[in-house]
C-alpha cells in the first residue's frame, strides 16, 4: 500500500469518526458563526463582475438574535447564503463553531446550523408532517433520533401548524407553507439558526409569533441570524442589528444605537423617522410621508 | 456514507403511520401475489398448450420436488425452459428496472415527468447497443451489447442532466424539450445505423425500436438480472436522501445531503437500470412514468416505499403487457413497446395537462 493510499484511508477514517461525533451545545456568548473579510463577487451574464459583498466582518453568538437589514440588493441574502455555506467567497472565510466551513461535511454542518430559505417548494405531495420530519434527517442513526416524534410534534405546535399536519404541502397557502418550513427548521434543533425573511409571507400576528419563537430559541441558547425588512420588528426583537449598504456593513450594534434617522435616511435613500412610542417607549421606525 | 439505508426506520410517519403502513403492506402483498399469478399465467400461454399447474409442476420437478403434473405435451417441458421462462424472467427484470429508473429520475429532478424513455436515456442506450450490433457483426456477446448500451445511457443521462437544469432546479418544460431534442438526435443516429447495417443487423435494430421480449435467452436474463439487482439495491440505498431532495437542492444540502455525490450516484444507477431495460428488449416507453406515479398515489411520495414497490409493480405491469402482447391477437406476438406507448402516451398527456394546471402555467 502506498503512502497516498494510507493517508487517504486515514482521512476517510477521520471523516467517519468526525461525523459520528455530535456537536456540544455552545456556552452563552460563545461565537458560533463568524465571517471574516468576506468578499463575494457575482459574474452576472454580460455585465461586469460586481462585488455583492465587500470585506464583510460579521459574527453571531449563542443566545442572541442578530437582524440583517438594508435596502434591496444590499447583500442581506447573499451574506446569509455565504454564512450557510452556499456560496464560495472570493476572499475571506466563514467559520462555524470555530472551524472553517470547508472543514465540515454537509452532515456536520446540518447538525450545527439550520437554514430557512426564502421560498418554499416541495417537489412531491409530502404531508406537512413529513416535511417537518425531514428536519430530523441529520440526526438519523444517532442517539438523538429517539426524540424524533416528540420534536416533530413540538415543532408543529410551536409554528402553529399542528392542524395542517396531514395536509399535503403543495395544497397549503403561502403563509402556511412558510410556517411549515419554519417548523422543519426548528425540528432540526441546531444551535445556530439562519432565517431568510421568515416574516415575508405572514400576516401581522404570525410575524410577531415567528419572532417570539426566534427570541425563545435565543433565550434557550441558540444563535439566530434573521434577515428582516421591517425595521420596527428588528428594533423590537433583535439584540443586535447589522445594517448592510451596497455590500458593506454600514453599522452593527444594539438597535437603539444603530437605528438612527440619519443612518437609515442615508442607507434607504428616503427620509426615515425614528422615535419612541408615547406609551410603551418602544423604538419605532417609520418612513417620513408627505 | 453515500447511502447506508435507513429503510426500516419509521421516521417520516407515526401518528397516521399505522394506517399508512398497513396500506403499504397491503400494496406489497397484492403486487407480489399479482406477480406470481401473472408469471404462471404468462408461462402457460403459447402455441404449445400448457396449464399454470403444469408450469408449477415443471418448476418444482426441476428443483427436485416430485409435486404437481408435468406438462402433458411432449415438447412442453423444453418449451417452458428454453422459451417461456427466460421471457417471463426478462419481463419481470426489465419492468422492475424501468420503473425504478423512472422513480429515481423523478426523485433526482424532483419532477414527476422525468422518465428514461421520455427524456431520451433509453434512446441513448439504444444507440450504444445498436452501434455494437451493426459494427460488431454477428458474433457479439451479450455483455458487450450491454456495455455499449450502458455507455450510451450514461452519456445521455449526464447530457440531459446538464442541459435541463438551471440554477439548481429543472423546469418541466426544459426537461421535456431536452428529451425531445435528445430523442430526435438519437433517432437520427439509429436511422444512420439502420442505413449502414447488414440486413440481419437491420432486422435486429428494427425489432428493437418496437420493443419486444421475443427471443429472450438465458444469457440475456443473466446480464439483465445482474444489472437490475444492482440498480434496484442502489436505488433503495439512496431512497431517504431523495426525499430530502424534494425540498430543493440547497435545502437538501442544509440538511446534510452531499448533493453532488448523490447526483453522481443516481446518474450511474439510472444508466445501469436503463441499460438493463433496453439492452435486449429495445425501447419500452412509459413504464418508468406510469408505475411510480400510480404507486405514489397509493402509498405517498416517500422514496423508501416508492422505490421497492415501483420495482415490483413495474414487473407486474410489464408482465401483464407481455401477456397482452401475446394473446390480444391470435398467433401474433405484438411489439411490447407499441402496447406500452399506446397506453402510456395518453397517460403522459394527461399528466402533462394536470402538472401544467397545478403549476398555473409552465414552471
Amino acid at each position: 500500500m502506498t503512502t497516498t493510499d494510507t493517508s487517504s484511508l486515514r482521512r476517510r477514517l477521520a471523516a467517519l469518526t468526525r461525523t459520528s461525533e455530535l456537536p456540544a451545545t455552545p456556552e452563552p456568548g460563545q461565537v458560533t458563526l463568524r465571517a471574516v473579510g468576506l468578499t463575494v463577487i457575482r459574474h452576472g451574464g454580460s455585465g461586469p463582475a460586481r462585488r455583492v459583498l465587500d470585506r464583510v466582518g460579521f459574527q453571531v453568538a449563542a443566545g442572541e438574535i442578530v437582524a440583517l437589514v438594508g435596502p434591496n440588493g444590499a447583500g442581506k441574502s447573499t451574506l446569509l447564503a455565504a454564512l450557510a455555506g452556499e456560496l464560495t467567497p472570493a476572499e475571506g472565510r466563514v467559520e462555524l463553531d470555530g472551524r472553517a466551513l470547508t472543514h465540515w461535511t454537509p452532515l456536520d454542518m446540518a447538525r450545527r446550523r439550520a437554514v430557512l430559505p426564502q421560498s418554499h417548494t416541495v417537489g412531491f405531495p409530502f404531508t406537512a408532517r413529513e416535511v417537518v420530519a425531514m428536519g430530523r434527517a441529520p440526526w438519523a442513526r444517532t442517539p438523538r433520533d429517539l426524540d424524533d416524534d416528540r420534536v416533530v410534534e413540538q415543532s408543529l405546535a410551536a409554528a402553529d401548524v399542528t392542524h395542517l399536519a396531514h395536509r399535503s404541502f403543495p395544497t397549503l397557502s403561502g403563509g402556511e407553507r412558510a410556517r411549515v418550513a419554519l417548523a422543519r427548521v426548528l425540528a432540526q434543533q441546531t444551535s445556530t439558526l439562519l432565517l431568510d425573511e421568515p416574516t415575508a409571507a405572514l400576516d401581522l400576528g404570525h410575524q410577531e409569533q415567528v419572532l417570539r419563537l426566534a427570541a425563545a430559541r435565543a433565550g434557550e441558547g441558540a444563535a439566530v441570524v434573521v434577515v428582516l425588512h421591517d425595521l420596527g420588528i428588528a428594533a423590537a426583537y433583535a439584540d443586535r442589528v447589522a445594517v448592510l449598504e451596497a455590500g458593506r456593513v454600514a453599522a452593527d450594534g444594539p438597535p437603539r444605537e444603530v437605528l438612527t434617522g440619519e443612518l437609515l435616511s442615508r442607507v434607504y435613500q428616503h427620509p426615515v423617522e425614528v422615535f419612541d412610542h408615547p406609551v410603551t417607549g418602544a423604538q419605532l421606525v417609520l418612513p417620513a410621508r408627505g | 456514507m453515500s447511502g447506508a439505508g435507513t429503510t426500516d426506520r419509521p421516521t417520516l410517519t407515526s401518528a397516521p403511520g399505522t394506517r399508512v403502513r398497513s396500506r403499504t403492506v397491503a400494496a406489497f402483498a397484492v403486487a407480489v401475489l399479482a406477480l406470481v399469478v401473472l408469471a404462471a399465467a404468462s408461462a402457460a400461454i403459447g402455441q404449445v398448450p400448457t396449464t399454470p399447474a403444469e408450469v408449477a409442476g415443471s418448476v418444482l420437478h426441476r428443483v427436485g420436488l416430485d409435486w404437481g403434473p408435468m406438462p402433458a405435451h411432449p415438447s412442453g417441458d423444453i418449451t417452458l425452459w428454453e422459451v417461456r421462462f427466460p421471457r417471463v424472467l426478462l419481463a419481470i427484470l426489465v419492468g422492475a428496472a424501468l420503473a425504478t429508473a423512472g422513480a429515481l429520475l423523478q426523485g433526482v429532478f424532483a419532477n414527476p415527468l422525468a422518465e428514461p424513455g421520455v427524456i431520451g436515456v433509453s434512446s441513448g442506450a439504444a444507440v450504444g447497443a445498436g452501434a455494437v450490433i451493426v459494427f460488431g457483426g454477428a458474433f457479439v456477446a451479450a455483455w458487450s451489447v450491454a456495455a455499449a448500451a450502458f455507455a450510451g445511457g450514461l452519456a445521455t443521462t449526464v447530457l440531459v442532466y446538464t442541459l435541463a437544469r438551471a440554477n439548481g432546479r429543472t423546469e418541466v418544460v426544459t426537461l421535456v424539450l431536452t428529451g425531445v431534442a435528445i430523442n430526435a438526435f438519437a433517432g437520427g443516429l439509429i436511422a444512420f445505423l439502420l442505413f449502414v447495417a447488414s440486413p440481419a443487423a437491420r432486422d435486429q435494430i428494427v425489432f428493437w425500436q418496437l420493443g419486444s421480449l421475443n427471443g429472450a435467452t438465458w444469457d440475456a436474463v443473466g446480464v439483465v438480472a445482474a444489472l437490475t439487482v444492482a440498480g434496484v439495491a442502489g436505488a433503495a440505498a439512496v431512497a431517504s436522501k431523495l426525499d430530502l431532495l424534494a425540498l430543493g437542492e440547497s435545502a437538501a444540502r442544509h440538511l446534510g445531503v452531499d448533493v453532488e455525490k448523490l447526483r453522481r450516484g443516481v446518474i450511474v444507477l439510472v444508466a445501469v437500470l436503463a441499460t438493463a431495460g433496453v439492452a435486449f428488449t429495445g425501447i419500452i416507453m412509459f413504464i418508468g412514468l406510469i408505475v411510480p406515479h400510480v404507486v405514489r398515489m397509493i402509498v405517498g411520495p416517500g422514496h423508501r416505499v416508492l422505490i421497492p414497490l415501483s420495482a415490483v409493480v413495474g414487473a407486474v405491469v410489464l408482465l401483464a403487457a407481455d401477456v397482452g402482447a401475446r394473446s390480444l391477437v391470435d398467433n401474433a406476438d405484438l411489439p411490447l413497446g407499441m402496447l406500452t406507448s399506446l397506453v402510456g402516451g395518453p397517460f403522459f398527456f394527461w399528466l402533462l395537462r394536470r402538472t401544467r394546471a397545478r403549476a398555473g402555467g409552465w414552471g
